[in-house]
């Protein structure tokens, strides 16, 4: 379990994060919900210790991590998996020395076999046995954030961060990186956060899910709850999520007509 | 200026800190000597080659007395190549090609995020990539150096002899004559301040790049930039005080 409490952040003159407390569930996917720059991302960073808050604590199941000693930090940073927007995967090496690099770096008592078992095992988890030897640059973006969780998950982590895992992503890619995320939370009972402005990801996976406007924590419920909520500012992002959505499905329908249409002539 | 000064002196004093196992930093180290010197042997050959060359052609054309025996041309190529062209032509030109190469791959790392991935693991980024980097630095560049005087004499002499600037016998009499040992330990001095301005500077620059591809770019170019004036501010600091 993760507890967040009062975090402030601010860069130059703008506030990012005006006060934001919260609790992130073990075994559950925590979803933190918002618009582009309303400081969900500083947020995991906070959280993860990426960067540091100008007041606030982060405590990883009851041990307190912000400005604690930095062998304790580095203690909680070790059972800390996070797949990156980006991915985030080393350009220089190919995916199994990825997945492999947080082992040798972070258990070094582990032999060359035991590494190699384990790699194997977490490629095949997420789905991408057989693609050892490919280099980063060979990946598809699906292909690369799911090479991201299995670096996350490599070292047997305990919390799981995901900062937008669906960005770049086609709606049935996302899908499956969704549920891979969820279901791994649930099978290892790992505490996962997911920054997300997609509501798709709300419906499909989404356990427990903070709503953030302008850095201030606006709502905190389950998905179930998300629909009935008063705050003007959920609905409205709701609102124009469903409003997108539905956009794109007619865009794509009329794709669809129109190659039909050449097809039949 | 300060301000940036003050940060490079916190950047350097972050490498020294919470560093990782000395086999990881072994095996980091060597395999970054590798990329640095093997990539460099063919420019440098190239370079220091051209520069005896030149360098025996242009004092060749100055020395038009008689008076001056003929073996002094191949005597200034050796205390030119030594004493300056080697170790500072040579640094600057890596300033160029190392340099940069360190900032633009540093930076792409801090902007594609794999830097914050590293520290989420709990590794400390900058002794992880910058500290093998140069020590990768103070090992191979004193090695190019060598190289580029040996290089550098032998250019001269191909240069000499093809000209008919003087005979191979003058010019290897002109290398011999008062020949001072410790100018060769002078020049790996400075070769070994220059690898640590060079590397430190451009890891400092990479490190810190934030934004895109841009700020890649701008951040090897400000590296060399840094690079090259910290060398030449260097390689007089060095004479005033070794010779």
């Amino acid at each position: 379990m993760i507890e967040i409490h009062n975090i402030h952040k601010t860069f130059g003159d703008k506030k990012v994060l005006d006060g934001v407390s919260g609790v992130f569930e073990t075994g559950k996917t925590n979803l933190l919900l918002g618009a582009s720059g309303t400081g969900k991302s500083v947020l995991l960073k906070c959280i993860v210790g990426l960067v540091k808050p100008d007041i606030g604590s982060v405590t990883f199941d009851g041990t307190y991590f912000t400005n604690n000693k930095l062998d304790i930090r580095q203690e909680i940073r070790r059972k800390i998996g996070m797949l990156f927007q980006s991915s985030a995967l080393f350009d220089s090496m190919n995916v199994q020395e990825n997945v492999e690099f947080p082992l040798k770096m972070l258990t070094p008592d582990m032999s060359k076999s035991e590494r190699m078992d384990r790699v194997n095992f977490c490629l095949k988890r997420v789905g991408l046995e057989g693609s050892n030897k490919k280099m980063p640059s060979e990946l598809s973006g699906g292909m690369k954030k799911r090479v991201g969780i299995a670096r996350a998950i490599a070292p047997n982590c305990t919390y799981l961060f995901c900062d937008e895992p669906n960005s770049g992503l086609d709606p049935l890619t996302a899908l499956k990186i969704d549920e891979l995320i969820k279901e791994i939370t649930e099978e290892y009972n790992i505490t996962t956060i997911i920054v997300t402005h997609d509501m798709n990801s709300v419906i499909e996976i989404g356990d427990k899910i903070m709503f953030l406007y302008e850095g201030k924590k606006l709502w905190e419920g389950t998905r179930d709850e998300i629909m009935d909520t008063d705050i003007r500012e959920l609905n409205e992002f709701i609102f124009a999520n469903r409003l997108m959505r539905d956009a794109k499905k007619v865009e794509e329908e009329e794709r669809e007509e129109h190659q039909e249409n050449r097809e039949s002539k | 200026m300060l301000y940036h000064f003050g940060k490079y002196l916190l950047f350097m004093s972050t490498l020294v800190v919470r560093g990782e196992s000395p086999r990881i930093l072994i095996n980091r180290t060597i395999d970054e000597a590798i990329l640095i010197g093997i990539n460099s042997i063919m420019i440098v050959a190239i370079v220091s080659t051209f520069i005896g060359a030149v360098t025996c052609v242009q004092v060749s054309y100055n020395l038009t007395s008689a008076l001056i025996p003929r073996s002094t041309i191949g005597f200034m190529v050796r205390e030119m190549t030594i004493l300056e062209l080697a170790p500072t032509i040579t640094s600057i030109v890596l300033a160029g090609k190392v340099g940069s190469s360190i900032a633009g791959g540093l930076g792409t790392m801090q902007i594609t995020e794999q830097v914050d991935a590293l520290e989420v693991m709990g590794i400390n980024s900058a002794s992880y990539l910058v500290l093998p980097k140069i020590l990768a630095s103070l090992l191979v560049f004193p090695m190019l150096v060598t190289l580029a005087m040996f290089l550098s004499i032998a250019g001269g002499y191909v240069a000499g002899t093809l000209t008919g600037a003087l005979t191979a016998q003058e010019y290897i009499t002109g290398i011999r004559d008062a020949f001072i040992p410790y100018n060769i330990v002078f020049a790996l001095i400075k070769s070994v301040v220059f690898a640590f301005l060079i590397s430190s500077l451009s890891s400092f620059r990479g490190y810190n790049t934030a934004g895109g591809a841009l700020e890649v770019g701008a951040a090897s170019t400000t590296a060399v930039t840094n690079s090259v004036i910290a060398v030449l501010i260097a390689d007089y600091v060095c004479a005033e005080l070794l010779l």
